[in-house]
């Protein structure tokens, strides 16, 4: 029957999803509640000391990757909105090449983008080391290793996932909308906060989830940028996981780490949820 | 009577972009004054510059040269939301993240009315435009037709001096524009506010208007009352764009006075009351409405044309007649069916066609 077409050809999709993202899942929790180590073998003991143990044991680093993530998802808001802004209302037919501009580091692979940051911030770099050549920087000033440094990359690195779903957002928005927000006496300030913005939160939304999630389990950042003093949550489950072969801590850390950012999602979409936000913006 | 100050004033208003490097000229020098409470509308084909024109009035656009003044008012350079003017959007830009209380009462906020009045003026606009018992609704709730009332009312409810509305039926299907149309005069006349209506179409802008400025490429070719231009077009655009016209051309024959006789061909004879000069070629203009076609000469002092009827087309409430005159030219002629169906002439007979003199005129 042609009507069922739609569903066989969406099966392969959602088969390899039900097999490569919930099959590990699965395993995932299963061996989160094992315990053992890599010589004796894992028993499955269903124990939840594992996460007990995890959270008591890297608290500081799960709560430094919150911070470290919001703290950089703010920052890509405000540093990305008015870009977005820009290329939707005042790029003009230049339109996609700055699009194309913004995804152009994408072409360049995540770790070698954040290692080159890496030279870029070196205390003696191209930048500093020449500043500091010229006097105009203390000899003993340095970036890299430093919180700055962290934020600064993953914000560097997010940024276009800011850009990109505020712009569809704001694109969307019928500029006609707007004039009669002028026509009808508001101010350039009053028709931002009471049209543009508003219609904007979709996309503000989008960008904040494609951004917080992802900078704050990201562990290339603070590896290649953080020293030792900026360990965040996704460092330790991979020396866990990787150097401890500690598979159980590792495991009930990831699951942590996703019930965390699931139950801060949730709180933050009931919040902020767009139905909210717009009656707010009504008023 | 003393010369009032209009409502809205232009004075050698050009509105120029760039276009592709090129300067193009959609407002070449428009100059006219719209009195207070009048309904004045700017007619004309896609490009003509009317909207421009009304965007220049909203403060959306800002006039290359010329000044726009509101009330005897130098507003050039003032901002639309700092001018005592509302405008009706073509799509109505209805603010689609609001419902319609909250889009009707969004100016007031702006003004900071208080809650109370604010309320009150709503309340009272919506029962205006009929849509009381539906303030809670969202935009996309709505139909094509409440959709547009609620732009009405958002507008209204502020109490313009002047209201502005661009091609604001033009979504609309022809039986809801009709209806709005009624509506729309009902509502200019129960608020008393100078409206200024943008449209492409001859029909509304003549059913509605108290004037007309017919515009075409960026000037204003006539303007005057409904009458005047479809009696009276000033020019052989307006007499093509207002209605059907049949647009001739003869020579002068003879001048007695302040009438002339134009032959066309050598049983042809038009008479206008236009001032002529013998041998001069000119452009004539009637109206298919006008002509009576008969299948015998007609007696008297009328204009006659003779000719074969090419194309006969039953129309209900009239028969139209296209019929080839000697020169190859063609004339449009509607016949009303005031008291039986039948036609007068079938496709290929020949006929006589008259009018009254004062219905064509050299343009």
């Amino acid at each position: 029957m042609k009507r069922w077409a739609p569903y066989w050809l969406a099966l392969p999709g959602w088969m390899w999803l039900g097999i490569f993202l919930v099959v590990p899942i699965v395993a995932m929790a299963s061996v989160s509640l094992q315990t053992g180590n890599l010589l004796d073998g894992f028993v499955q003991t269903f124990s939840v000391s594992n996460y007990t143990d995890a959270i008591g044991k890297y608290s500081t680093q799960l709560v430094r990757s919150l911070v470290y993530g919001g703290v950089a998802t703010v920052i890509m808001l405000l540093l990305g909105y008015p870009v977005a802004y820009w290329i939707a209302f005042k790029a003009g037919s230049r339109k996609s090449m700055y699009l194309f501009l913004l995804l152009l580091p994408f072409f360049v692979s995540f770790v070698l983008r954040t290692i080159s940051w890496g030279f870029l911030l070196a205390d003696d770099g191209i930048l500093f080391g020449t500043l500091k050549g010229w006097g105009l920087l203390p000899e003993n000033f340095h970036v890299l290793a430093t919180t700055v440094a962290v934020i600064g990359g993953l914000v560097y690195n997010f940024l276009p996932f800011m850009i990109l779903p505020i712009y569809v957002a704001l694109e969307r928005v019928d500029p006609r909308v707007i004039e009669a927000a002028y026509d009808l006496y508001a101010s350039r300030f009053d028709a931002f906060r009471r049209v543009v913005l508003p219609l904007s939160l979709p996309g503000v939304f989008a960008g904040v989830l494609m951004t917080f999630v992802p900078a704050t389990a990201d562990p290339v950042n603070a590896a290649v940028l953080g020293g030792t003093g900026n360990t965040m949550i996704g460092n330790i489950i991979q020396t866990e996981y990787l150097v401890n072969s500690n598979y159980p801590t590792a495991s009930a850390l990831s699951f942590t780490l996703m019930a965390v950012l699931l139950v801060g999602i949730f709180i933050y979409a009931r919040a902020l949820g767009t139905e909210n936000v717009l009656e707010a913006a009504a008023r | 009577m003393t010369e009032a100050i209009p409502a809205i004033e232009l004075d050698g208003v050009v509105k120029e972009y760039l276009s592709h490097g090129e300067t193009v000229q959609a407002v070449k020098g428009v100059s006219l004054g719209i009195g207070e409470g009048e309904f004045f509308s700017l007619l004309g084909p896609s490009g003509c510059g009317k909207t421009t024109t009304m965007r220049m009035i909203a403060g959306f656009e800002e006039p290359t040269k010329g000044v726009v003044r509101l009330h005897g008012q130098d507003v050039t350079d003032v901002p639309p939301n700092k001018r005592d003017i509302n405008m009706v959007f073509q799509s109505y830009a209805l603010f689609p993240h609001m419902n319609v209380w909250e889009n009707v009462a969004f100016g007031l906020r702006r003004r900071k009315v208080a809650e109370a009045e604010i309320k009150q003026r709503v309340g009272e606009i919506l029962e205006i435009v009929d849509l009381t018992g539906r303030e809670k609704r969202r935009p996309r709730e709505m139909s094509g037709g409440q959709q547009q009332r609620v732009a009405l009312a958002r507008a209204l409810v502020n109490r313009p001096r002047a209201l502005l509305l661009d091609e604001p039926l033009g979504a609309l299907d022809l039986k809801l524009r009709q209806l709005m149309q009624i509506e729309l005069k009902r509502i200019q006349r129960e608020v008393g506010i100078t409206f200024v209506y943008v449209t492409h179409d001859q029909n509304e802008a003549l059913t509605m208007s108290d004037r007309i400025a017919v515009m075409n490429d960026g000037l204003v070719e006539q303007l005057a009352n409904p009458r005047e231009i479809y009696e009276r077009p000033a020019t052989k655009f307006v007499a093509g764009f207002i209605g059907t016209s049949n647009l001739l051309s003869g020579t002068v024959e003879s001048v007695s006075g302040s009438a002339a006789v134009v032959r066309l061909g050598a049983e042809d004879r038009i008479l206008i009351s236009s001032q002529a000069t013998a041998g001069e070629t000119v452009d004539l203009t009637v109206r298919p409405e006008k002509i009576t076609i008969s299948t015998e000469q007609p007696e008297g002092e009328l204009s006659v044309v003779r000719g074969t009827v090419n194309e006969v087309v039953y129309l209900g409430t009239y028969n139209s007649y296209a019929v080839g005159l000697a020169d190859g030219a063609e004339i449009m002629v509607f016949q009303q069916n005031a008291n039986d169906s039948s036609v007068t002439a079938e496709r290929g007979d020949t006929v006589w066609l008259s009018w009254q003199p004062q219905h064509s005129y050299a343009l």
